[in-house]
């Protein structure tokens, strides 16, 4: 084989050299840890499932005095995008563009990804000023207990971001940070997944029933 | 409440009262003297290791080649160690169950809730800082040797785990100096251990120790996948894996995916807790059965992942000793695979009883019988190794005998359990008890234990004691026989689990037999240190350097023992399956490589995060248990400090140059040419020094 393809996701490529190959094993890590966590998200989702019904509401406000579905879908849009342009970063790592351009993608991403995380919060302070609030019921516990996780996911990645961008200017691309750069690339693409469950799941069902 | 407003804020809910030795002076009841008297025996513990170690200044040592090592040999050694000092503990909360239940008509010295306490640590301990770190030592130590790895994966990730272990227990070992650890069972079920029910610290004790400890396994897992995906040497294909790799990989798997619903079902009880959620609440939408659905979900795959290894362990003993290669490798492989799978579609037989309808449980039902099936398939494949093998009745063996008798009995009584008509009879009894030691001891324990007695001359240069080993064995046999069995009577006879005291009298006599046997066991657990000591003491008689003593198959006795830091000086070619006893069989093993054929080796440096981070983690836990807000927070901003800071340092290895392996593997090889090798029968006398006469097993037939 010429260009082993060393694990899935967006490889570096042979002319990475040594850094091509060391990336499999710290790349499929970061695959099973990724796994690990979905089940988190998924048992989330259960509980949430279980208790969107007229027990968990327990009387207290549902989907419809809750949910901003114009903000959602904005966020949505901001965090779709935030993927695309992560993408454009990894590109320009796989094909050595330059610390310049991955830095500027990161930082679009960046934005996008603080964006996201001021319209939720916006949107959580709402809920909290109509009392939909976790004490509030069983339903409310598992919707805070889902959304706010993603959130604080994206801002943990928006950290590993400037974490990054700092690492990239004092170390420069060495090894470990083009692998971290893969990693923080399968996080990112990870989190927009989860995102679309909960868009679809939460947000939309919700909405609908 | 506490009104003191300033002290209120620095230690939060901690006060005097937390100690255990107040309520012994105020209350001096027989209850209040056993929690008195543990604490004591914590601090005096405590105080004596630090001690011993400044007294033999061992501190540098133990700073310098254990607590800041990334080798997973040493990482190993650390697990089995806290794992054995734990089961102290263990042990002796059995014990004192024991004792209060044949006192316990119509009274007992303890008092309900300390019982509570016990069965509720007891457990606790018994499965997440017994069982869970013995096979993650055992993994860590033989897994990479067995495929002919240099390291783990993630060596540094390795060590985190361990911290995080440590934290976990270090916490339960805390809780019984400041204030309580829970009493709502190992399982916990909310709402009883909702804030409503049980307002005090032990929940929160139970959430922390679970959730560090937790997230400390489940890195484990990834780390045992990765490396058996990644690391293994040339030549060895996932099918020339030992059947304990197998089994590992079969473990890793389910750490990964069964860990994660523990984690989540203590998180959101803390939720309840700490935030008022109503996840798990009597009122306002809460479901208790969402967390018992969680719970199980780990809970069942849970025992698989820890029985697993133990299959893993005995494939190995039983073959080694058999002088065979394992029958039917292939159908153990998968056997170990479908059990693996089937652990996941079965956690519902944990509660027949509340409340689906007949035809969910009769799914699971039986799908939990199925388990049986590719069971039935190991147990015929190891006794099908043993026919016609050239047995030798070592202490692994006597452990494996053990275990095929009283291992299928907990094995039937669990199909009995699968049906949920019976169930109804008999759940929440002490036949369900009877059934889970039933599993768990002559399962989990007699496999760990005869592979720490089997591996041990791997990882120290000197076989353990032989004698003291068969008797620990026969003890734990006869005293696990005696301690249990009497308990699925018990338990047709009626007598619920988790009681401190009964009624009536009829099921005094089976219980003093328990507590017969439970004393048999105690006699078990304090032989295991006496034999490290007199095994200590001896060592130059029972040293087998040359790495071989029991005239191993697999790849971890071709290094000598213990093995060097970077395990193989030049990678195996790996050929076949058990390859190590077919490269002494062709001739192969020991041969002298070409003096071009060593290469530097790059090995991970030490480094403290594991430590810093199970400090800080035991830390952040005793701040959310007495609610201390700053600290923490405090605790929390600093591991996520130092995680960030120490990410800058690129360079974290050191080169082992090629000249020096060399030197060291060659001064083996001399060794070894000029060793008299022992013939099997004299494997476990004093002239055993690691090489095994050269016999071939497979080409002079079965009956040799
Ligand atoms: C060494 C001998 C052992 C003895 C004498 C012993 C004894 C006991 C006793 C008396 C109980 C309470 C039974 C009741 O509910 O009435 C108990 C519970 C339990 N034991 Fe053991 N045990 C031993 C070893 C183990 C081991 C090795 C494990 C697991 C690795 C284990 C796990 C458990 C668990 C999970 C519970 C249930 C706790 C609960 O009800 O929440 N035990 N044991
Ligand atoms: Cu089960």
């Amino acid at each position: 084989m010429k260009h082993p393809i060393l694990h899935p996701g967006l490889n570096l490529g042979p002319h990475h050299g040594q850094t091509h190959a060391s990336a499999e094993k710290a790349v499929f890590g970061f695959w099973v840890f990724l796994m690990s966590d979905l089940i988190i998200f998924g048992l989330m989702f259960a509980t949430y499932a279980t208790m969107s019904n007229p027990v968990g509401l327990a009387g207290g406000p549902g989907p419809k005095e809750a949910f901003d579905l114009t903000s959602v879908f904005i966020q949505t849009m901001i965090l779709l995008v935030s993927s695309l342009t992560f993408g454009f970063a990894s590109l320009a790592l796989r094909h050595e563009a330059g610390r310049g351009r991955i830095a500027l993608w990161l930082v679009v991403t960046l934005l996008l990804g603080l964006a996201f995380l001021g319209f939720e919060l916006r949107d959580f302070a709402h809920m909290v000023e109509i009392g939909a609030v976790p004490s509030r019921s069983g339903y409310l516990s598992a919707f805070w207990g889902l959304v706010p996780l993603h959130g604080a996911h994206v801002a943990a990645g928006c950290v590993w971001i400037l974490v990054m961008l700092a690492q990239m200017a004092t170390l420069g691309l060495v090894s470990v940070v083009k692998t971290r750069l893969l990693r923080l690339g399968l996080f990112w693409h990870f989190l927009d997944l989860v995102w679309i469950g909960i868009f679809t799941i939460v947000y939309l069902s919700g909405l609908a029933s | 409440m506490n009104t003191d407003q300033p002290l209120h804020w620095l230690l939060g809910r901690l006060d005097i009262s937390a100690l255990p030795i107040l309520p012994a002076i105020r209350n001096p009841t027989p209850s209040e003297f056993v929690a008195a008297g543990a604490a004591l025996a914590v601090i005096v513990g405590a105080f004596a290791a630090l001690a011993f170690l400044t007294w033999f200044r061992l501190w540098t040592p133990l700073w310098r080649d254990w607590l800041t090592s990334t080798d997973h040999k040493r990482i190993g050694i650390m697990y089995v160690v806290l794992a054995i000092v734990m089961m102290a503990r263990g042990v002796i909360e059995a014990g004192v169950m024991r004792t209060q239940q044949a006192f316990g008509l119509g009274g007992g010295f303890l008092t309900p809730e300390h019982f509570s306490e016990l069965f509720t640590t007891h457990g606790t301990i018994m499965i997440f800082f017994v069982a869970m770190p013995l096979i993650a030592g055992i993994v860590n130590y033989i897994m990479p040797l067995q495929i002919g790895a240099r390291d783990m994966s993630f060596p540094v990730m390795n060590q985190i785990s361990l911290g995080l272990t440590a934290t976990g227990a270090a916490l339960v070992m805390i809780s019984l100096v400041l204030a309580q650890f829970s009493n709502g069972t190992w399982a916990a079920y909310p709402p009883y251990t909702g804030l409503d029910f049980n307002p005090g610290t032990g929940p929160d004790y139970w959430i922390w120790t679970i959730v560090f400890s937790g997230i400390g396994s489940t890195l484990s897992g990834i780390n045992f996948a990765v490396t058996i995906y990644k690391e293994r040497a040339p030549g060895m294909t996932l099918f020339r894996m030992p059947v304990f790799c197998w089994t590992v990989l079969c473990t890793a798997i389910i750490m990964i995916f069964a860990l994660p619903p523990l984690t989540v079902a203590a998180l959101m009880l803390g939720a309840d807790r700490y935030l008022d959620f109503h996840f798990f609440t009597n009122d306002l939408g809460g479901n208790m059965m969402n967390f018992v659905n969680l719970f199980w979900l780990f809970g069942h795959p849970e025992v698989y992942l820890l029985v697993i290894p133990a299959y893993g362990v005995l494939s190995e003993t039983v073959a080694t000793f058999s002088g065979k290669r394992i029958y039917g490798y292939t159908s153990m492989v998968y056997a170990t695979m479908a059990i693996a799978v089937l652990s996941f579609c079965v956690w519902l037989h944990h509660f027949f009883t509340m409340g689906q309808s007949a035809n969910v449980n009769i799914v699971f039902g039986v799908a939990s019988m199925m388990i049986a099936v590719p069971t039935g398939v190991k147990v015929y494949n190891w006794m099908a190794t043993m026919f016609r093998g050239r047995i030798r009745m070592t202490v692994p063996m006597i452990y494996a005998i053990g275990f095929f008798y009283l291992f299928v009995i907990g094995g039937l009584t669990g199909v009995i359990l699968a049906n949920p008509t019976i169930t109804y009879q008999v759940h929440n009894t002490l036949f369900l008890v009877a059934h889970f030691h039933n599993v768990i001891i002559p399962g989990v324990v007699f496999g760990l234990l005869s592979g720490y007695h089997y591996w041990f001359p791997k990882a120290f240069g000197f076989r353990l004691h032989e004698g003291w080993g068969r008797l620990i064995a026969l003890c734990w046999i006869f005293g696990f026989s005696l301690a249990f069995l009497p308990l699925y009577a018990l338990g047709f006879m009626g007598m619920p689990r988790r009681t401190a005291n009964f009624t009536d009298p009829a099921y005094l006599p089976l219980l003093y037999v328990a507590l017969f046997g439970a004393a048999i066991l105690l006699v078990a657990v304090v032989s295991i240190l006496i034999q490290l000591w007199v095994s200590v003491r001896r060592r130059e008689e029972l040293a087998v350097p040359l790495g071989d003593p029991w005239n191993g198959r697999t790849l971890e006795w071709a290094t000598p023992s213990p093995p060097p830091p970077y395990n193989f000086a030049i990678l195996p070619q790996v050929r076949c399956i058990d390859d190590f006893a077919d490269a002494k069989a062709t001739g192969r093993a020991y041969a002298e490589p070409g003096a071009d054929a060593y290469e530097d080796i790059e090995m991970p440096d030490n480094t403290p995060i594991g430590v810093f981070l199970c400090i800080g983690t035991t830390v952040l836990g005793l701040a959310l248990v007495f609610y201390i807000w700053w600290l923490a927070i405090a605790s929390f901003v600093a591991m996520t400090l130092v995680f960030i800071v120490r990410s800058f340092r690129v360079s974290s290895s050191h080169v082992i140059p090629a000249a020096e392996i060399a030197a060291a593997h060659r001064h083996w090889l001399d060794q070894v040419r000029a060793a008299a090798p022992v013939t099997r029968l004299e494997e476990t006398h004093s002239a055993n020094r690691g090489l095994a006469v050269l016999e071939r097993p497979e080409m002079t037939g079965a009956a040799q």
